[in-house]
């Protein structure tokens, strides 16, 4: 089985922002319209309607402008965050191919799964109360057809392939980026959740956090107690937690989400 | 475009002004980072603002908005005296070595034939000396003091990198290196290619500026080339269309707009044909009468006879120096000079500058027919005071405006079939992807029963003048909606007594037994079919040629002047590029733009012009044969070359009282109006997905600026013109500076265009700022480059 993986190469990437639309439009996401601030990112970060978003950041550095434009969704990595932290049995699914999904029907809306995420991707939807990220389009790719994003990247900045492939074509193209010059050209693959299967390359290797992107992303450490040494205790309070939770809903119904912002009063376009 | 979008993969320099294809071109944009990904071709992007190109770019010059003609210029003085340029390209292909008429000059600004009171130029001193078979005599050695080469050289001497740096804003350093780039692509192995859109054509020197472009280019041997080229940009699905179709101040296929003083078809056939001016030019255009007999066949069928000259009194026909280009018809119907009006697929109070003289001239008019997808500003600017009054304050009340406006439901481009006519020159057939909704109609429907209602009226009634209409062939299958594969065929053109249909624009007759409703698209539609629905992706060339894709005009050849490619002997200056290829008999690989059949010496490689190669100097535009940079008709400074002159002085510049011009006292900033890749013009703030990625309307102010007034992120701002007012966000960013011009700093504010008082979003109409000040020679408004102000909310 080989692992499913996406290839951003940020040097190719325009900001056109039809990955996004085509995400929305794949999934069937609500449209919503965010307020203003300040820039030409959609919306300034992540929501449960939205699981893909180019971060725009502007660096200037010796007197040189960037403008940093990298595409930012779940890194569907090798040791998920998430499903560490997820007490729910059935709701963070790692498939054979790697892809880490959310199955919502399991899901009981805790939101272990963002404390647990090293990039803060998964979002609860105050309509649902479930948890939502980038599938890697596992309906599309089960059929053998590309994420949407890929599909409709008019640059072809983004590719989709086997992992080990793609790590190398991501090694060739910053070695071609540094003999034309771009001296701290290179590939984003942490290593500190077992991998993750979205490898980036950057112009500027040695400043990932000038893309958005962590420099040495981990599993925080409370989750990895949470199911690691004492993992026989974590079960039990899992199943505590499952029951209480249960049982809270029983006597209490579903928990009143205060919005976690202003995105979640957006009207519907 | 010259070469096309497949194509800019073959560069090994992508020179990106005057446009920004990353922003608003993404999916023709894959192709230069092909180019980089491939041939590790190097992008320069020059603008006013460092925008989605620049991001991804290996060299980015902030220039002033208006002064692209300096920079141009610079890079022909650099090339020029730096030995940077193609010399045996320049001598074989080009009329660097055309002796002018003594009497030619260039002094304070002016071209020599400058008639003050008339304000335009007597053009006989730019023509050239002639031998006495009324050839143009030559000096190839380049050395006579009047030929071309030498008073290029003359001209732009004054173009210095310090006098780029003063005019355009930027360092003398940051110029050098742009140039160490651009310059680089002037060797025989390597080519380059530039990519323009809007951002040049929207100046009141504007197609001067293309003419720099060019010359640079043909200095550099890279017109012909694959990777080379003057590419323009286009911005609509079928832009490209509906120029070659003449929907504007010309008839299909480039041919001349017939005027009053041509009074039958012998004098516009005698003043619109070309003479050969050297012995080896083809002069293709002196076929025009076999393009325009053929044209006249298709629209007036059996009625069109030699003996009434194929129908020319019915066409209708401009004064001898009328325009009615954008700026003329809405300046005449602001002064009540027009009864009604059909805007189809078009929404003029949202794109024509001085949103408010537009709004009072539809005012004006008795009756308005809108056929579009949605309610657009232009059917609904009746209602302007009530939607949007704190923008449009002077507006009339919707009592007080007597307009009848008709809005007719039109299919959108997804409803119908026909051809798009992309920027690459494809003619690419669709087919309906759906049927149009509710009571919508096909706009072929739409005009079909327009005209078949109207003759009929003037078959009842009469009127004056029914003869264009009573003698309009309309012998569709079905009338009241032609099938758009008839129309195709009819404007491929057929041999009449056989009824075949043509197989290119080689067949034409001037004796009207041929018909053509376009021949530049000649060929599209021959016996064999439908040559624009073909979907092969064979690459013989292995130079992105694609030949069976689509069909291409003309005779579906790709690279335009590609003899060019090849020296007088038909040696290719790069065989590793070389797109065609003489074999002793034929050309072979692309089609020839050349005669199919003649060997490589035997004529000019340019078979169009009657020169027989390309124009360096051009007498044929009104402010001169050489571009010059002038200043934008509102700038914060005078122009550092001629103050004297300092704004274009054949240029139009309207002065009705509505049409006011500010000074940079009151309006110290340089305004700028652009596109963003989250919208298309004014159509997708309808659309929910479009609405989504970018909501809100702002202004782009540049740091400095910003702290010089006490604007943070995201405050509301107000952005001040002589003509009007609009009010947003800020969006403050590093992303501009301020550039230091003439010894002052100035300031430019970033204005994208897309919202409007209709739509799932709304927000100020952008040319409430902009100014009526039109090129005289394209008619086109100056959107990039006016005076504003900027206040804090």
């Amino acid at each position: 089985m080989v692992t499913a993986a996406k290839l951003i190469d940020t040097t190719l990437c325009i900001g056109c922002k039809a990955c996004e639309a085509a995400c929305q439009q794949w999934n069937d996401q609500e449209f919503t319209l965010g307020t203003f601030d300040g820039s030409y990112q959609t919306m300034p970060d992540l929501a449960a309607n939205f699981w893909n978003l180019i971060k725009f950041n502007e660096v200037e550095r010796n007197g040189q402008m960037s403008w940093l434009m990298a595409k930012y969704q779940c890194m569907h990595c090798a040791d998920p965050g998430c499903l560490r932290a997820c007490p729910a049995p059935g709701a963070i699914v790692q498939l054979k191919n790697g892809t880490v999904d959310i199955v919502q029907e399991n899901c009981i809306g805790c939101g272990y799964c963002i404390t647990g995420c090293p990039f803060d991707v998964p979002r609860l939807s105050p309509a649902t109360k479930k948890a939502y990220k980038c599938s890697l389009c596992s309906d599309r790719t089960a059929a053998g057809l590309a994420p949407a994003c890929i599909k409709t990247c008019p640059t072809n900045c983004l590719t989709f392939g086997d992992r080990t492939e793609l790590v190398r074509q991501a090694e060739s193209r910053a070695g071609a980026l540094r003999a034309a010059g771009y001296a701290d050209a290179g590939v984003y693959n942490p290593g500190g959740v077992g991998g993750t299967n979205v490898i980036y390359v950057l112009k500027e290797a040695s400043r990932p956090e000038d893309y958005g992107l962590p420099r040495d992303p981990k599993i925080p450490l409370s989750v990895y107690f949470w199911k690691g040494p004492i993992k026989w205790l974590g079960s039990v309070v899992l199943v505590g937690g499952i029951l209480g939770t249960f049982f809270h809903y029983v006597r209490y119904g579903p928990r009143e989400y205060r919005n976690e912002g202003n995105r979640g009063q957006n009207p519907e376009v | 475009m010259t070469n096309g979008w497949t194509d800019v993969a073959n560069a090994d320099v992508v020179l990106v002004m005057g446009g920004n294809p990353a922003e608003n071109h993404p999916v023709g944009f894959r192709f230069v980072m092909e180019a980089r990904r491939k041939r590790s071709a190097k992008l320069v992007c020059i603008d006013p603002r460092f925008n989605r190109t620049a991001a991804v770019s290996d060299c980015y010059v902030p220039i002033r908005a208006g002064s692209d003609i300096a920079f141009l210029g610079g890079l022909i003085h650099a090339a020029i005296s730096t030995g940077r340029f193609q010399r045996d390209y320049v001598v074989e292909h080009t009329n660097a070595a055309f002796l002018v008429k003594d009497g030619y000059g260039f002094e304070d600004g002016h071209f020599s034939g400058w008639d003050a009171a008339k304000r335009s130029y007597d053009k006989s001193s730019w023509e050239y000396e002639l031998d006495g078979q009324g050839y143009a005599k030559v000096d190839p050695t380049l050395e006579h003091p009047r030929c071309v080469f030498q008073l290029m050289k003359r001209h732009y001497s004054r173009y210095t990198r310090e006098k780029v740096a003063e005019i355009c804003g930027c360092s003398p350093e940051e110029f050098d290196k742009a140039a160490g780039i651009v310059l680089s692509a002037s060797t025989e192995g390597r080519t380059g290619t530039i990519l323009y859109a809007l951002g040049w054509t929207q100046h009141s020197h504007a197609v001067q500026l293309i003419h720099a472009a060019a010359m640079l280019q043909l200095l550099m041997g890279n017109i012909g080339m694959p990777g080379g080229g003057v590419n323009a940009q286009r911005g609509h699905a079928n832009i490209q269309g509906s120029t070659d179709m003449g929907a504007w101040n010309m008839l299909p296929g480039y041919l001349k707009l017939p005027r009053a003083n041509w009074r039958n078809l012998e004098e516009y056939l005698k003043a619109n044909t070309p003479k050969p001016l050297r012995p080896d030019a083809l002069n293709y255009w002196g076929n025009t009468p076999k393009f325009t007999v053929s044209l006249l066949k298709a629209y007036y069928g059996d009625k069109a006879a030699k003996a009434n000259g194929f129908g020319y009194d019915w066409l209708p026909k401009a004064g001898e120096t009328a325009n009615h280009s954008w700026g003329f018809l809405f300046d005449r119907m602001y002064a009540g000079g027009i009864e009604g009006m059909i805007s189809f697929g078009m929404n003029p109070v949202a794109n024509g500058p001085n949103t408010g003289k537009i709004l009072a001239a539809l005012a004006k008019l008795k009756w308005l027919i809108v056929a579009e997808n949605f309610e657009t500003e232009t059917a609904a600017f009746w209602n302007a005071r009530k939607l949007a009054e704190k923008d449009y304050p002077a507006v009339a009340d919707p009592s007080q405006i007597q307009t009848e406006v008709f809005l007719l439901p039109a299919s959108c481009f997804a409803e119908k079939d026909g051809a798009f006519v992309n920027s690459s020159r494809w003619l690419q057939w669709k087919h309906a992807a759906l049927d149009p909704p509710g009571e919508a109609l096909r706009d072929q429907e739409i005009i079909a029963r327009l005209f078949l209602k109207i003759r009929e009226l003037y078959q009842k009634e009469g009127g004056a003048t029914p003869e264009p209409l009573r003698n309009m062939t309309w012998n569709y299958a079905q009338p009241e909606c032609p099938s758009l594969e008839e129309v195709a065929r009819e404007i491929n053109g057929r041999d009449l007594a056989s009824e075949r249909q043509l197989a290119g624009f080689g067949e034409l007759k001037d004796d009207g037994s041929t018909s053509c409703g376009n021949w530049i698209y000649s060929g599209s539609f021959p016996e064999t079919g439908n040559m624009m629905s073909r979907r092969g992706q064979e690459d013989p060339t292995g130079l992105g040629i694609y030949p069976q894709w689509s069909w291409s005009w003309p005779a579906n050849r790709r690279v335009l002047y590609n003899r060019a490619s090849l020296d007088k002997g038909g040696k290719p200056w790069d065989p590793t590029r070389a797109p065609l290829r003489w074999n002793g008999t034929r050309w072979t690989g692309d089609v020839p733009d050349y005669k199919s059949d003649a060997p490589p010496e035997a004529l000019g490689a340019f078979i169009m012009l009657p020169e027989g190669v390309a124009k360096l100097f051009a007498p044929d535009f009104a402010e001169g044969p050489f571009p010059e940079h002038y200043e934008p008709a509102e700038s914060p400074v005078e122009n550092p070359l001629h103050p004297g002159v300092s704004f274009n002085p054949a240029a139009k510049v309207f002065q009705s009282g509505i049409d006011k011009l500010g000074s940079s006292k009151d309006f110290p900033y340089v305004g700028v109006t652009y596109r963003l890749t989250e919208h298309f013009h004014y159509w997708t703030k309808h659309v929910a997905s479009s609405s989504q990625l970018l909501a809100h309307f702002f202004v782009e102010v540049p740091e400095g600026l910003a702290s010089e007034k006490g604007i943070r992120n995201g405050d509301r701002v107000r952005v001040t013109s002589a003509r009007g007012h609009v009010e947003g966000y800020a969006l403050v960013t590093g992303r501009m500076r301020g550039l230091k011009v003439g010894g002052r700093k100035i300031y430019q504010v970033g204005l994208p265009i897309h919202w409007g008082f209709v739509g799932r979003v709304t927000g100020p109409l952008i040319n409430n700022l902009t100014a009526s000040v039109f090129d005289p020679n394209s008619g086109t408004p100056e959107y990039k480059g006016f005076l504003v102000n900027l206040e804090k909310v």
